[in-house]
Parts: C-alpha cells; structure tokens; sequence
C-alpha cells in the first residue's frame, strides 16, 4: 500500500490556506448565495405558493430550506468543477514534470487532488448549514442528536462522492486543454445544463418529460435529493408539492453518484496515462 | 556498486520517421561527472529522457543504478535526481516547502526530511531564503533550488539537462562550483550540454554527440590531444592553393578549410614546423596575412569530430545564450544571480 497520495493533497491544502483571498472567498460565496439568492428566492416563491393547499397532516417545509440542498450542490459543483484547474496550470509551468518523474503512481495524483477538493468541500457545505440557521434554513428540524449525526454522515458521504466525481471531469479536461481560456468555457458549457436540469432550486414537476428524464440521472438531481433526505426528512411537503422519499430513493442517489464518480475515475486515468513529459 | 551506474547499449530513438537517437551505446562510472555534448536537437534530451523514464524506451538496453529503465522503471526513478531543462519549481511555495514536496512524493521519513533539507540549504546556500517564495528567487537561486531537490532523495546519479542554459558566465560557473562540490560528495553526474567550456571545465568525460550519434568519448585532455599540442591558424591570399600545399606535407597531420582561414594539425612542435609552413606557402606564391598559434580547445576537437561548427554558433564560451532559448522554447533571456 503506498501513500504518496497525501503528498499531493499537503500541497494543495498548503496553498488552500496560504492565499487567504482564495480562502476567504470561497468560504463567502455559498454564504452569499444564501443571503441574496436564497432571500430573495424564497420570499418570491413563498408568495407565489402561499394560496397552493398544503395536504394536512404532512409537515410544511419552507422554500429556503429546500433550496438550501441545491445551494449546498450549486456550491460543491462549482468548486469541484473549478478545482482540477490547479492540474492545468501546474502541466502548462511545467510543475507536473517533478511528479510524473518520480514514483507516485499518477492515480495518486487525481486523487490527492479529489481529497483535497473533498475536505474543501465539506468546509463549504457546513458553512452553508451553519450560516443557513441564522436566516431561516431549518435542517435536521426536530431530529435528535442521533438522527442529526447519522443525517451529517450521510451528508458528507453524499458530498464527497459528488466532489470527487466532478473533479475527476475537471481533471480529465484540465490536464487534456492547453489554455485557461479553454478550460474556463467547457466548464461554463458543462455546469449550465448540469445546475439547471435538476431539482437544486426547484422541483421538477413542471418539466417537459424529457428535461424530467435527463434530471433524474443527473448527479447534481441525485446529490439536492440525498441531502433533503438526510436534511428535511423523508415526507414533507413545499410550495403544495408532497415529497416522499423513500429508502429505495436514498439508494439510487448513493449507487448513481458512485457509478457517476467511478466512470469520472476511469476518464480521468484514460487522459491522465497520455499525458506526456 | 563500483564500476557503471549507467549503462546503454545499442539504444535507438525515433520520432515518427525521423530517428533522434541512433544507435547510441556508452558508460558512466560512478562518482564521475559525464557530459553529452552536442547542438540543440542533437538528440540529448531525448537520452536523458529514456534514461530518467520521462520516455518509453523503443529499442536497444539501458541500466541506471544496476536497473533496467524499460522493466524496472520505479527503481530507476528511485535511484536518480533530475534537473529538468526548463526551470519547474513551484512559485507558490517557499524554498524548503518545494523541497519538502519532493521529500513526501519519494515517501522520506519526516525527520529524514527536515535533516536532508537543512544539509542542501547549506549545500546551494539557500540557508537564508528557505522561507522565501520561489517566485521571489533569482534566476540562479532557482536553479540551485533545483539542484537541491534533484539531490533530495540522495541519489545514486544526478541527471542534468542543460543546467546552465540562458545563464551569464558568472552564475554559469557558480554552478559549476556546486556541480564539483556534489561530486566531491560522491554523486554521479550526467549532464547535457552544448556549451563547450561546461564540458570542457566540469567533465571527467565528455561524449560528442552529433545527429543522434556519439561521435567520439573521452577525457577533455584526451579528446584534444588527438589534434596535437598546437594548432595553427593561417590566413592567405589563397586559401586553397595553400591548404593543397600543406596537405603535401608530412609533418601536417590534417587541414580544415574555414571561411576565412585554414586550421592546420601538426605531428611535431609548432616551434619547428611554422617556418618550415610559411616557406612552403611562399614559395607557391601565397601571401600570408595573419599567421595564429593556438592550443586545442573543445571547440576545435567539436569542428574537428563533427565536421561542422556547433550549430546556431555560440558554443565558443562568450557565455551567451541568445539564440539558443528561444530555439528550445524558453523564455528566460540571460538569468543572472
């Protein structure tokens, strides 16, 4: 068992923390996006909805701790994506030739890379969770602290997973791209169906049958569910929509975002073995 | 191990249908400093990539510290240091973090790493900026960070691809004084070059290497003695005519014709021979305008070997490297300290 790995990963958390910019911004902006969109958001949809009959009996769940799943998925999709960037830079300044001559397998290096993109991450959706109290997100309501804790593993399984497997696409494209520019419009290209044809911000209800489809297999559709799961629980009710999750739905979500994150690897390995001195 | 911590025989490379190494076989004996000496696209690079694993070797065998690089390429990459043509540090990280990268990615024990990065600080002298973030060092001070991390891992052999490259004189022959300095301590060294007066001053042994072939191996005495003591250089009114003359003679060995003068070999002391050269010449009605004594030096064993100057000039030790950067796709102009 070899552990160069870690190598990898203390060098991109090393400078995680060194450009307290990049720190600091990145702890901000799913804080932002909760206070502006999410505020805003919320407000309008509750009013819009506020004449839609809840069904009595099912336990009414505000919209902006609904959103607040696909804030947390918006979020982790962004840095995950943006994260395999560093991969980039470091094969075009050459940084990439230390590495590849030296005996760390080049498996290692995505996933030092991934935990990296992981832990940064899990920072990000606790903040979110944290930050969330404070303007109304009400996750883990009424749980106890078991339930909370089993809810936060869960949580971060299904946070980690996602992460890994878009920085294993970003990576793929980082290291195969030849330029910032490039790198930066595949990635606007690829993140736009990806957070829009899924429930991160709304349900799919209203979706032509063939955007609902292409929304129950995508990653970001299966990431927002799993968190409301473990977050809200499994039967509440939104903006007059009844949701029941079900044992079955939490499965799919783990099994999908593993399937998605492994075939991520494999792309990843395949681009990664051409990569040239 | 005493005796080879290189060796290659019968080693073939080639790109496409263009063949950059061909058929290249040599030794390098431990604790000596070994040069490849050539003009860009010689093939140079591409033998220090084979040889540091970077390629996938085609065709032919070579060993480094005893292991094959097609079959045992982890033991290779553990047995050697490379400093790469291009200048790759991290600009991110401070001098000992960039060392203390290496150290994690070769798997060093922590204390083994701390003790390994004080003794290189001191060595390149770097003791003062080690928390100094790479892309504040100089041009030499980067270089020499380099060759710390390249010797991180105490390597059996250090593989250095143009280390001076694009460096003024000073900072040049500093780095000699660090490459003599690690040899001393008993690291091989392989370096490629094609700055005759680096193989020429740091070199135990040097192979020419032309067209991806190696012209000729020896020590920089032994390869200029083959040219004799001295050499003689002669302008004349009639270059031609007075070569014809010369190579008549017998104490001439051999006569180059340049542009501008010929380069004449001599079997016997230049003290004797030169009257006996200049009567000759006269006599056939040759006015001699500028008559130069010279001993040997690496470029003329280069001219005498290859047939043909270094290309793109500048191998002639004016410690310049215009030109030459640009050709090879670096942007640094001349780095100095």
């Amino acid at each position: 068992m070899s552990f160069e790995f870690r190598a990898i990963y203390w060098r991109e958390m090393l400078k995680y923390f060194r450009y307290k910019s990049m720190l600091i911004t990145s702890m901000i902006q799913p804080v932002m996006w909760l206070a502006f969109f999410g505020l805003a958001m919320s407000d309008s949809f509750d009013k819009l909805t506020s004449l839609v009959p809840n069904e009595p009996g099912v336990p009414v769940v505000a919209y902006i701790s609904y959103m607040g799943a696909g804030i947390i998925a918006m979020d982790v999709l962004f840095s995950s994506l943006f994260g395999g960037t560093t991969l980039m830079f470091d094969k075009k300044f050459s940084l990439l030739r230390e590495t590849l001559a030296s005996p760390v397998p080049r498996s290692h290096i995505i996933l030092g890379i991934g935990l990296s993109a992981v832990t940064k991450a899990l920072f990000q959706t606790f903040i979110i969770i944290g930050f969330g109290r404070l303007v109304g997100m009400e996750f883990f309501k009424g749980y106890t602290l078991i339930e909370t804790l089993i809810a936060i593993v869960g949580i971060t399984l299904l946070v980690s997973i996602f992460t890994l497997g878009f920085l294993f696409l970003s990576g793929s494209i980082a290291i195969t791209v030849e330029n910032p520019e490039g790198m930066q419009s595949i990635l606007t290209l690829v993140s736009m169906p990806i957070f829009f044809v899924s429930t991160a911000l709304y349900p799919i209800d209203g979706f032509p049958t063939f955007l609902k489809v292409l929304s129950m297999f995508n990653p970001m559709s299966l990431l927002a569910g799993g968190i409301r799961y473990f977050a809200l629980g499994t039967n509440f009710s939104v903006m007059g929509n009844h949701y029941i999750y079900t044992t079955v739905d939490i499965v799919v979500a783990f099994l999908g975002l593993i399937f998605f994150a492994l075939v991520m690897l494999s792309a990843a390995m395949w681009r990664f073995n051409k990569v040239d001195i | 191990m005493t005796g080879n911590v290189i060796e290659v025989n019968n080693l073939e490379h080639s790109y496409g249908s263009i063949k950059a190494v061909d058929n290249i076989s040599f030794t390098v004996k431990q604790g000596e400093i070994f040069s490849f000496l050539g003009p860009n696209g010689a093939g140079k690079s591409t033998v220090i990539n084979i040889l540091t694993t970077l390629r996938k070797l085609q065709k032919g065998e070579a060993r480094v510290n005893g292991y094959d690089v097609a079959k045992e390429p982890n033991s290779v990459r553990r047995s050697i240091g490379i400093v790469f043509q291009m200048l790759c540090l991290d600009h991110e990280m401070t001098v000992s973090e960039n060392l203390e990268y290496h150290g994690r990615i070769y798997s060093m024990k922590k204390k083994e790493r701390s003790k390994r990065i004080e003794e290189l600080l001191k060595l390149t002298d770097l003791e003062s900026k080690k928390d100094t973030l790479g892309k504040d060092l100089s041009g030499g001070m980067k270089r020499r960070l380099e060759l710390a991390r390249g010797l991180m891992t105490k390597p059996a052999v250090l593989f250095l691809d143009e280390p001076t490259i694009g460096f003024d004189i000073q900072t040049r022959m500093r780095m000699w004084e660090y490459l003599r300095e690690i040899k001393r301590e008993g690291t091989t060294i392989f370096l490629t070059t094609h700055y005759m007066e680096e193989a020429d001053q740091l070199s135990d042994r040097i192979s020419i290497i032309d067209h991806g072939k190696i012209i000729v191996t020896g020590t920089s005495n032994e390869l200029k003695n083959k040219l004799g003591k001295d050499l003689i250089y002669l302008e004349t009114s009639d270059n031609k005519a007075a070569a014809e003359i010369l190579r008549s003679l017998v104490s001439v060995k051999n006569v180059t014709e340049d542009t501008k003068s010929l380069r004449i070999m001599i079997r016997e002391d230049v003290t004797h021979v030169l009257p006996q050269i200049m009567d000759e010449i006269r006599r056939g009605g040759i006015e001699i305008i500028i008559v130069n004594i010279k001993k040997p030096s690496m470029d003329d064993v280069f001219v005498h070997y290859t047939g043909h100057e270094l290309r793109e000039g500048n191998g002639n030790g004016n410690g310049n490297g215009n030109g030459n950067e640009k050709q090879q796709g670096i942007e640094t102009a001349v780095v100095s300290e």
